[in-house]
């Protein structure tokens, strides 16, 4: 077995367990959890839970016009390199085939190189988010190993990507192996670190409205 | 057959002109990607060169590398070499039979000793004592070993001899092995391809009886000459890959288009040989141009990789069940913990 077998096979299918189970144990421990009584009498006049809800992800969109300003860097920067993101890993023809082998969905996709350029941008906005994290002295006060690890773990198969269909470094298999080893580190550590706010930032924020509505904030 | 002194001898005999030959020379060397002034000398180092006396061994093996080589591209050159270097024992081409070719090859090995070169087809099983393969009454193993004690380098022809092949696709059932697993101290060649390409095995030999030493080698051991380009950078459907046009199957409207065929299967991005530059017959077509994908036929273990129309990028394995038996071991450990979590809390409540 080569490295490249190594890596489609026995690492990212254990990978992918991992993050399944991982996923699953997170979810269900905090939706089963169950919510203290709120003995509170709603405002009157308010949304439902589930309106307060979806208003509040949606307002969160956008930064509080009181830190517009403030925030413009981390707001434009956090918007290029998320959808940078969704564009290269669901619009990529390999991608696609990956997911439809595993789940039998597909859809169209981008051009390749377009998947190339928008991976490039999106490595830079990394690159520029980690940069503001370090020289913002309040950031970097804040940020623990969980961020810089996540922040390796995400950037990595972006550069490993760029690098095996531009052949930087090693022969193609070579790359194309360290890219999905870098896919399989992403997937096991995504449901224990920061990056599992991609299964939590929305149902969070929902929570949010719909507890701040009830009480007419 | 009469004996010739040097191959320049053998071709002007064969009405062969000096010209013709430093054609056809260079057209292997521009094959290799040889040096002009090196193709130049290849041609006058050939043309020099004496007879070399070369053993071929034909073992677990379809015999479809034999045939590829005696079609190939400039038969009559190509053919002419390959007599004049395969004379002393070739069980699929030679008119006799019996005790006495076996005899020639002992005869051979003992007149050449440390300079003839062995060149193998097929694998070698080693399962049972070897018994799914022998001949004149020995196992493969026995006769490889034997042959290639003396001998100066090893050919393996084909990808059953560079690399097990379909002989030792799971479950493998001989339990066949390629020859350099078994021979430890000799310079290998490794000419993979199910079968090879026909001008990777005579452009080889050339260089060996040209300049008397193996070619630069990859890390498989293949001549870099032949096998250093990637399939799918060299191509000619790799615009429609960037473009993102791929037929889906082999009768769509992509595929008569001539579109990408990454999409029904085709190895070419992790595959190296000469197909995409060199082709088949002359330079008329290869697969991926007849509308095929690429199978990988000169990758070890090709026969094992997935399938030949699952997309590359496809992950390989138990898949399915891992993780259907990840998703419920998950939810169960998470119902677990949260009824942990209830309990305690109902506990501190009523205490
Ligand atoms: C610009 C960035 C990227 C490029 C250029 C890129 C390129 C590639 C290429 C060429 C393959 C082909 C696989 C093959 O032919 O077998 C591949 C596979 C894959 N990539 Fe990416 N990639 C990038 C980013 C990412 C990211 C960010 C992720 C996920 C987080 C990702 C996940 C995958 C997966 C899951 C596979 C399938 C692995 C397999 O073959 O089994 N890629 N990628
Ligand atoms: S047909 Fe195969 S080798 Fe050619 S571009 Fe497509 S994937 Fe690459």
């Amino acid at each position: 077995m080569d490295l490249l077998d190594f890596a489609r096979g026995p690492a990212i299918n254990v990978a992918m367990a991992v993050l399944v189970f991982g996923v699953l144990w997170r979810l269900f421990a905090l939706l089963f959890l169950g919510k203290p009584v709120d003995r509170t009498i709603p405002r009157l006049g308010t949304p439902g839970p589930f309106w307060a809800g979806l208003r509040e992800i949606g307002r969160r969109m956008l930064p509080h016009p009181t830190f517009a300003t403030a925030e413009r860097f981390a707001f434009f920067n956090g918007w290029v390199f998320h959808v940078g993101l969704a564009i290269v890993v669901f619009g990529f023809r390999p991608h696609i085939l990956f997911i439809k082998n595993l789940t039998g969905l597909s859809w169209p996709a981008l051009p390749s190189g377009v998947i190339y350029a928008v991976g490039a941008i999106t490595a830079l906005s990394l690159i520029a988010a980690l940069v503001k994290r370090i020289t913002s002295p309040v950031q970097r006060f804040i940020s623990t190993f969980d961020d810089y690890f996540t922040w390796v773990v995400t950037i990595a198969p972006v550069l490993t990507g760029l690098a095996a269909v531009g052949h930087v470094g090693a022969r193609y298999e070579t790359l194309l192996a360290i890219h999905i080893l870098s896919i399989a580190v992403l997937l096991i550590w995504l449901p224990f670190g920061k990056l599992f706010h991609a299964f939590l930032v929305f149902l969070s924020r929902g929570q949010t409205g719909a507890f701040l509505a009830r009480r007419g904030v | 057959m009469a004996e010739f002194a040097t191959l320049g001898e053998r071709l002007a005999e064969h009405g062969i002109s000096r010209r013709a030959f430093v054609k056809y020379a260079s057209y292997l060397g521009s094959l290799m990607a040889l040096a002009p002034e090196v193709s130049r000398s290849m041609a006058a180092e050939l043309a020099k060169a004496r007879r070399q006396s070369v053993i071929w061994l034909s073992f677990q093996e379809c015999t479809g590398c034999t045939e590829s080589i005696t079609r190939s591209y400039s038969p009559t050159l190509e053919d002419l070499i390959f007599d004049f270097i395969s004379l002393d024992y070739h069980e699929t081409l030679m008119a006799a039979s019996g005790e006495g070719i076996e005899h020639a090859r002992k005869e051979a090995m003992a007149a050449n000793k440390g300079k003839y070169i062995v060149a193998v087809d097929g694998s070698i099983p080693l399962k049972d004592g070897g018994i799914y393969s022998t001949s004149a009454g020995q196992s493969n193993l026995a006769i490889l070993e034997e042959t290639c004690k003396d001998a100066f380098a090893v050919i393996s022809i084909g990808t059953c001899a560079a690399f097990g092949g379909i002989p030792k696709a799971k479950p493998n059932p001989t339990g066949a092995v390629s020859v350099a697993d078994i021979i430890k101290d000799k310079p290998i060649i490794n000419i993979p391809g199910c079968p090879p390409i026909p001008e990777a095995m005579t452009g080889t030999i050339a260089y060996l009886l040209a300049f008397g030493k193996v070619p630069e080698l990859d890390h498989l051991g293949r001549p870099k000459a032949f096998f250093g380009d990637n399939i799918h950078d060299r191509c000619y459907r790799r615009p429609f890959y960037e473009r993102g046009q791929f037929a889906k199957s082999f009768d769509d409207e992509g595929a008569r288009a001539g579109w990408c065929l990454y999409e029904v299967g085709c190895k070419g991005p992790v595959t190296y040989n000469a197909c995409a530059t060199t082709k088949w017959n002359g330079g008329v077509s290869f697969p991926i141009q007849s509308g095929h994908g690429c199978l990988g036929c000169s990758e070890p273990d090709f026969w094992d990789k997935g399938g030949f129309y699952v997309p590359l990028s496809g992950s390989v394995g138990p898949t399915a069940k891992l993780v259907g038996g990840a998703a419920i071991a998950g939810a169960v450990a998470g119902l677990a913990a949260a009824a942990v979590a209830r309990h305690r809390k109902s506990s501190l409540n009523k205490g």
